[in-house]
């Protein structure tokens, strides 16, 4: 009798389940984060010696600060394009009807679940036929059509909780499309706006399968990690790895917020069934 | 008065003009140029012949490698889709139904990790499953064995293990949204009418969230099938996926022809799926 269903009661195997599933999820990077303290280096059990060294180490590593700089300067260029193509593509989506809007769709989207080895070397074979020389400029244009997708779903997500009638009073009142679109759909957006392009921002300074393909001389963060890591994991590579693991958290978590306001992410579950039924109807 | 509609009819075209010019030229226009480059080929000198030849397509079919390389994909991201769903359907059931007054919480730390760095997380599987890694000196450090277990790296097994820590999150929030739409008086009128929880579980819970189960799967499974880094990072010579045979050709084997021609064999997999899954999606909707 006392096993029916009652979902306030917690089941005690599934709960402990859940926190396995935690666990899974967070333990590795719990394992880096102590490891970028151990003095004797990566691995080794168990860590002795807790220090800061190879963040000192880090910090006076020049090479590895150009390749943050480049990041930034990648993931802003990034950001503006793909904000800026992604904001009409989903004003697009969420207003319009029009023959072949499916296919618009899908091929918008397409880069989220195309692997990144063929976005990439498409990308490169256009580069090259264009007679464009790999660079920063190149990994821009990568990021910003990889990226595109995922500002186009979130700004959409912003667009399906917007309360309507505000614009169709503001159109009631006398005002055109675009004061409508200026006073009334931005203002009301921004918070998602804001938090769409932390997510881009983060995303592009972690980008990596595009970029391999399409980087000149001047690497990005990523890249610069993982040409390093090919010569073998130093503790450096820790230090570095926690820093981004952090800032990429705390974005994340900001970006969410104002994109979810309290229902956080459930725009990121929409987006991928959105992609893999096509239901835009 | 036909000026005006005129205007009006191109004010609303005017928003599609960007994203579409940009989707014509940095993505059909890149496909078709991959398309092309798939019937060219490279000369004893490397150089890129424009005649248009069958020639790669052929290689790939009477060179058994490609597809030994192409099975060994499908079966990585087949075991990833597997773990993934063993570990994510269980988490996504608890955050639906009974994670309570953290839920909220509970939830954003299954959506960091998915957007958090690819690299700092494959790079975390590389510190536990290394030689001298933590697991290896762990074990060493407990007695539970003599030597350095060499299978942990450089074999599939890291890289199913890596993907499936990458990919779970896609799994478990398609999950969720689909056992959210589930309406609660179902359950309780399912328990009602004297089902047992599995019952309730089986005959209606799992079959409404199957929904959300196919787009996850079908996420995690392309992703890892298309996943070239994992491999070189933490796999070894058989653990080669095909995307880095791409990655390969488009390298140090510098022939792009052949290169454009696999990776058009995988974009063709990668719609091949999408459509079946779409297909199964569809009919379990109106059925």
């Amino acid at each position: 009798m006392e096993d029916s269903v009652t979902a306030h009661r917690r089941p005690v195997a599934l709960s402990s389940f859940a926190a396995c599933a935690y666990a899974f999820l967070y333990l590795p990077i719990a394992v880096l984060i102590l490891y970028s303290l151990n003095r004797d280096g990566v691995g080794g059990f168990p860590p002795r010696h807790l220090t800061l060294d190879w963040y000192a180490m880090l910090f006076s590593d020049f090479a590895m600060w150009n390749a943050v700089g480049n990041s930034a300067i990648v993931a802003i260029a990034a950001v503006a394009l793909s904000m800026l193509i992604g904001f009409p593509a989903a004003y697009t989506l969420d207003r319009y009807d029009f023959p072949g809007k499916a296919a618009f769709q899908r091929l918008i989207l397409l880069p989220l679940i195309v692997p990144g080895v063929i976005t990439g070397i498409s990308l490169l074979l256009l580069a090259v036929g264009s007679g464009l020389r790999l660079s920063l400029l190149t990994v821009i244009l990568g990021h910003a059509t990889a990226l595109t997708a995922v500002a186009t779903t979130e700004i959409f997500a912003g667009f399906s909780k917007l309360d309507r009638s505000l614009e169709e009073a503001s159109a009631d009142l006398g005002a055109n499309a675009w004061q409508t679109l200026w006073r009334i759909t931005l203002p009301l957006l921004r918070t998602s706006l804001i938090g769409t392009a932390l997510l881009v921002f983060t995303l592009s300074m972690d980008e990596i399968a595009v970029t391999f393909f399409l980087i000149g001389r001047e690497n990005t963060l990523p890249l610069e990690i993982w040409s390093r890591l090919r010569r073998g994991a130093t503790p450096e590579m820790n230090a570095i790895s926690t820093l981004i693991f952090l800032f990429s958290v705390a974005m994340i978590f900001v970006s969410q917020r104002l994109i979810g306001r309290g229902q956080g992410g459930e725009q990121t579950a929409a987006l991928s069934e959105a992609l893999v039924t096509g239901a835009a109807e | 008065m036909r000026a005006s509609t005129f205007r009006a009819r191109l004010m609303t075209m005017l928003p599609v003009a960007p994203p579409f010019l940009w989707i014509a030229l940095f993505l059909f226009a890149p496909y078709c140029l991959l398309f092309c480059y798939s019937f060219w080929s490279v000369n004893e000198f490397q150089i890129i012949q424009r005649h248009i030849t069958l020639a790669n397509y052929l290689h790939l079919l009477t060179t058994p490698l490609y597809l030994t390389v192409i099975l060994r994909s499908l079966r990585i991201a087949f075991s990833v889709v597997v773990l993934s769903l063993l570990l994510g359907y269980p988490l996504a059931y608890f955050l639906a139904f009974h994670a309570g007054r953290h839920r909220h919480l509970l939830y954003q730390a299954v959506i960091v990790p998915l957007w958090v760095s690819y690299l700092v997380r494959a790079y975390a599987w590389k510190v536990i499953f290394g030689n001298e890694g933590v697991l290896n000196t762990l074990l060493l450090w407990l007695h539970a064995t003599q030597h350095p277990l060499g299978f942990l790296l450089y074999s599939p097994f890291a890289v199913i293990v890596t993907l499936t820590h990458i990919y779970v999150p896609f799994v478990v929030l398609p999950v969720v949204a689909s056992l959210e739409k589930i309406p609660r008086e179902l359950l309780e009128s399912s328990s009602d009418l004297g089902a047992r929880p599995w019952q309730t579980f089986l005959r209606v819970v799992l079959p409404l969230s199957l929904p959300g189960v196919i787009s996850g799967a079908t996420f995690a499974f392309l992703l890892s099938f298309g996943d070239f880094l994992a491999p070189l990072l933490l796999g070894g010579p058989s653990s080669v996926m095909i995307a880095n045979v791409v990655a390969n050709l488009f390298g140090a084997d510098y022939n792009w022809p052949l290169g454009a021609a696999v990776a058009v064999v995988i974009l063709l997999i990668v719609v091949a799926i999408l459509s079946v899954t779409q297909r199964l999606e569809r009919r379990w909707r109106t059925a």
